[in-house]
This record gives C-alpha cells, structure tokens and sequence, in this order.
C-alpha cells in the first residue's frame, strides 16, 4: 500500500546521513562484495591499459596463442597479443557502453516519464502510446537494423542500445510522478507560487529518485550484455576493442585457445553480475517498502 | 463465452494493425535516413546488373516524391514482397519462412523446459524463504541471468562437445544421419541439446525468480490460510491452490518477453550454427544484405506482435477475473 508510506521517508531514504544508508546496505553482504568487485574491475580498467604489461594493439608481443602463464597471464591470442592487456581497455570499453547507454536511457525516460506523468491528459496519452510500441516491437533488432544502417561506431552503438532501455524507465517515472504530483508537500510548494519546472525538478523528481537510480545500475548490466551481442554479431567498432569483439574474434579460434573466450566473458559475467547485486542493495536503500524483510 | 473470446480475440487483432505499419514505417525511414544513396540499401549488394538497378528504381518510385515512395513500398510490403536478397539468389520472404521452423523447434523446446524447471524451482524456493537452499538457487538465477548468452554457449562447447565430446560441436543434423523416421529425430535430438540448454538459461532464470516472488505473496494471502486451516496436506495448498495463482504472471512475461527471447536465439543460434533464422541475421550482417535484414527485422517483430495477443488471449482463457474489454 503505497499510499500508507508518508513521501518524506523516501526523501529522507535518498538523502539520509550516510551512516544509516550505509547500515542497511551493509547488511546486504551480497551487494557488499559485488560494490568490492566493482571497485576493483573498474580500477583494472582505468588503470590497467597503463599497468598493462604489453601494448594491447601490438602484435607478436608473445608467441601465438600462448596458453595462460607467465608472462601472459591470460595467455595469447592468434597474433600473438596479449589477452590480459587486451581485456583491460575491451573492460574500459565496455563499462564505458554501458554507463554511457544506461545513462542516455534514463535521461530519455525522466523526460518523457516526468512530462507524461506531470502533464497528464492528451500529453500523457501521447507520449504512452509511442512508449508501448516502442516496448512491444523487438528492440535488440531495431538496434541491429541502427548500427547496420547508420555504422558501427561507439556512439550509434551507445545510442542504439539506449533506445533499448527508456521505455521502461518512462514508465516508472510517470508512475512515480503521478503519485507524487498530488501529495500535500507539492501542493504546499505550488500553493507557495513555485513554477512548473520548480516543481518538478525541485519537488518531484528528487522524490522520484529512487527506483530510477536502481533501474538504472540494472541498465548499465543489461547495456553491457547487448553491446558484447551486437559485437559478437559483428557489429562493434571495428577502430575499439570492446570485451564483445575479443568474444568474437575468440568465435573462429577458441576451440585451440579457450582462454580467448574464457576470460573476457568472465569479466563481462562479474561486471553484470556484480551490478545486478549492487542494484539489490540500492533497493534496500532506496525503497522503503524493501526495507522490512 | 466462447463468441466473447473470439471478439475479443479479433480485437486485440485490429489493434495490432498500427504496430505494423510502425514497423514498416521504421524501415522506410531508415533506408532515407541513412548516409548513402537509399538504392544501395534496397540491392543489399554491390554486384547488380544495371538493368535490376534500373528495375529496382522505377518500382520503388525513386525518382517520384517520397510520400509516393512511401505509398510504393507499403504497396509492396503490403502484397507480402519483402524484397529480394542477391546474395542467396532467393526472395527474402521465402528464405526467411524456409528457416523458421529451425528457430521454433529450438525456441518451443528451450522454453518448454525452462518454463517447467523455473516455475518448479520457484515453488520450491518460495516455500522457505531465505533458507540456505533458496539463498543459493537465487543466487544462481542471478548467475544465470547477467551471463551473455553467447559466450556461455561457446564455453558449453568447448566443454561438452570439444573436451568430453558427449554433443555435435554445430548444425542440426549429421550428414550421414538417416532423413527420416526415428533415426532423424534422434539425431536431431543429439544436436538440439547443448543449444537448448544454452539458450534455456537465461529464460529459467527469469521464470524462477518471477515464480519465487509471486509465490511469496501468494502464500501470504487469506485463502491460503483458508485452505491451511481446512487442514489440507501442505503439499496440496502449495501446488494446488497458490502455484496455479501464482502462474498467471509468468504466462504474461513468457509472452512480453518474446522479442527479448528471439534475440538470445540469434546468438545461440550463431554460436551452434543452427540453421535458423538467427544465422541468418548473422549471415545478413556479414554481408550488409539490408533487405534481408529489413526482412527478417519485419517478420520477426510481426510474430512478437502476435505473440503479444496470444499471450492476451490466453490470460484471458486461463484468468476467469480478466474482464473482455
């Protein structure tokens, strides 16, 4: 019964002096370690193309398709590169997809959402009606027709995977806005003589905040998942090295060097799977509802 | 009811007509939008003779203004021609339909298995809430789902079919396996096992979770404690009264997901050289065959569409509260 939780205690939630908002997350150890792991993928690829021991472009740094040891660590691939190396900038380039997508996504989907869901009326049903058909038509294919049409480069495929994804963001947001657009402390500030836009970027949308934030730590996973599938059919940028085109090229040469698949899927696997875990722990958080278990 | 169902059931038909012409629409814009002459998206292919390009041109209208071209090529998609393909030799429409049945057998099989699996793993789970063994389960449905499809398919091969060499590494068939009678289908059996597990991931997975949370609430609800207080047998409330409730939302998101589904097909698909549709996809991005992939792009989102209403419609068969609207 949503309506029973006074809005302050979401606020309050988003807000609340970090002691208490670390408190209940801790006590998700689940979303603890995933929050390690992501600290320590990200510093592996922030600082690992610098650290990195072997130039990840140049070839013939080791033998070819060298199996893991020293000093490849994750061995080698046909051209003799070396995989470790590789999969820090492809780790770098993939977190950069999927931050960039969840986020563009999320934009898109406070716009419309916000503007649905404050508006209401004709604006709203407009604004639905293109929502549903965007979730009901098979959008990982739209964004393969994109990419095939418009060109594989790392901003049609951020773009592409963000279409992906605002459709459901949209929708919370309106439902979230239209919950909160009558309660007594946004009357207040629009009997106070607060603009429309103070109203919603001041009063509403920090309230409806919460959910948003865990959606979007889910997106940049599910963002991270497509652009390796979109890479793996070959549609990624051929002048970057993502962790999905390692996962390609690893297609034609894994059955005599598994470790060219094995470990960059592994990074892809830990990345999404601590995010999704982090997105739990937010929850917590976050929602007030979640809370009581 | 019968006659209500069928209205409703046509309906929910009309009301998809728009959702087609969107789609046939989204293609059209692209072939103009894109950088480049829109007649190379049409050919797909770069070794045409001049007289198909001249063909190509004059049935499209592309010398006429474009709500003439649009009028055109509603025309053609309309009378069922989706163009086509140079590279195969073949209309696109009939290349596609010669493949579907590929991606089907290996769409139904995986998502009879993972359906069942989940909706049983989710009961179980539900029944004790944060024990050890659905602390564990949940876990590995959480695995299950943040893995990319693709590259759990291509470990299962190195493991299964290279290193114990238990399965076929690709295809669907062997070239020395007999055509027909038993023999076919157990050999096509051998081969559909590593992709159906592949592809059963990721739907087990997402069944498993949505059962075990509905479940929860299910079992909290006051005919549950009716039917305990009745003193049925604990195993009977469970699967009798609260999974048949908590089942009706694991129909919608089976059907809401399809499109999401046919995708993680594709890639299976890819890794498996199973002859379906997804190879094709493949096959037509390799080769920038962009009316192949304009086809296969309007089939597909056609057979989700109407997946959307089966799924509808079948709510509304097993749901004796939805109201015929």
């Amino acid at each position: 019964m949503p309506s029973s939780i006074p809005a302050s205690s979401i606020a309050e939630a988003a807000v609340a002096p970090a002691p208490s908002a670390w408190r209940i997350f801790r006590h998700n150890r689940a979303a603890v370690a995933a929050g390690a792991i992501l600290v320590l993928l990200a510093a592996f690829a922030l600082l690992g193309p610098a650290l990195a021991p072997f130039d990840p472009v140049r070839t013939g740094v080791g033998p070819s398709m060298a199996p893991p040891g020293l000093p490849h660590l994750m061995g080698t691939d046909e051209l003799g590169r070396d995989v470790l190396s590789r999969a820090a900038g492809g780790l770098r380039i993939s977190l950069l997809v999927g931050l960039g997508a969840a986020g563009a996504a999320t934009l898109i989907g406070l716009l419309v959402g916000g503007v649905a869901g404050f508006f209401g009326g004709l604006i709203d049903d407009a604004l639905m009606r293109v929502t549903e058909v965007f979730q009901v038509i098979p959008r990982f294919f739209l964004a393969i027709l994109l990419v095939a049409f418009f060109g594989a480069g790392l901003f049609n495929i951020i773009f592409a995977i963000a279409i992906l994804g605002w459709p459901e963001v949209a929708r919370l947001v309106r439902a979230e806005v239209l919950t909160l657009r009558s309660r007594p402390f946004v009357d207040a500030a629009r009997v106070a003589g607060a603009s429309r836009t103070a109203l919603i970027v001041g009063e509403i949308l920090p309230n409806a905040m919460g959910p948003v934030v865990v959606n979007t730590s889910l997106l940049v996973g599910q963002a991270m998942l497509l652009e390796a599938g979109l890479s793996y059919l070959g549609l990624g940028d051929p002048g970057v090295v993502s962790l999905g085109v390692m996962l390609q090229e690893a297609q034609q040469i894994m059955r005599s060097a598994w470790w060219t698949s094995a470990f960059p899927g592994l990074l892809i696997f830990l990345a999404v799977l601590a995010l999704n875990l982090l997105g739990d722990g937010l929850n917590d958080v976050l929602d007030p509802r979640a809370r009581e278990r | 009811m019968g006659p209500s169902l069928l209205l409703y059931t046509l309906r929910r038909l009309v009301q998809a007509v728009p959702l087609v012409f969107v789609i046939i629409l989204i293609n059209f814009a692209l072939i103009h939008a894109a950088p480049g002459d829109p007649i190379d998206f049409l050919l797909g292919s770069s070794d045409a003779t001049e007289e198909y390009i001249a063909q190509l041109r004059a049935e499209f209208g592309l010398d006429r203004p474009l709500p003439e071209q649009l009028l055109a090529y509603l025309g053609k998609m309309l009378s069922f021609d989706l163009g086509y393909s140079l590279r195969f030799r073949e209309q696109v429409l009939t290349l596609i339909l010669s493949r579907l049945p590929a991606t089907l057998l290996l769409m139904g099989t995986a998502l009879v298995v993972a359906s069942l699996l989940g909706i049983l793993l989710g009961a179980v789970a539900a029944r004790r809430p944060y024990s050890a063994t659905d602390n564990v389960a949940t876990l590995a449905a959480l695995a299950g789902y943040s893995m990319p499809v693709f590259w759990l398919g291509q470990i299962m091969l190195l493991v299964f079919a290279l290193h114990l060499a238990m399965f076929p590494t690709q295809g669907m068939m062997s070239l020395r396996a007999p055509r027909e009678g038993l023999g076919m289908v157990l050999d096509v059996a051998h081969h559909l096992v590593l992709p159906v597990a592949t592809y059963s991931v990721y739907h087990l997975a997402l069944v498993f979770r949505l059962t075990r949370v509905k479940m929860q609430e299910t079992l909290a609800l006051d005919f549950i404690t009716t039917a305990r207080a009745k003193g049925l047998p604990e195993g009977r409330v469970v699967y009798r009264h609260a999974l048949r409730n908590a089942m009706l939302p694991v129909v919608t998101v089976i059907g809401l997901n399809f499109g999401f589904m046919l995708a993680g097909s594709v890639l299976t698909e890819t890794v498996f050289a199973w002859p379906g549709t997804g190879r094709l996809l493949f096959d037509a991005i390799q080769a920038r065959d962009y009316p192949l992939l304009m086809g296969l792009f309007t089939v597909l989102s056609v057979m989700v569409i109407l997946a959307n209403v089966l799924t509808d419609v079948i709510y509304a068969l097993i749901d004796p509260r939805v109201v015929y609207r």
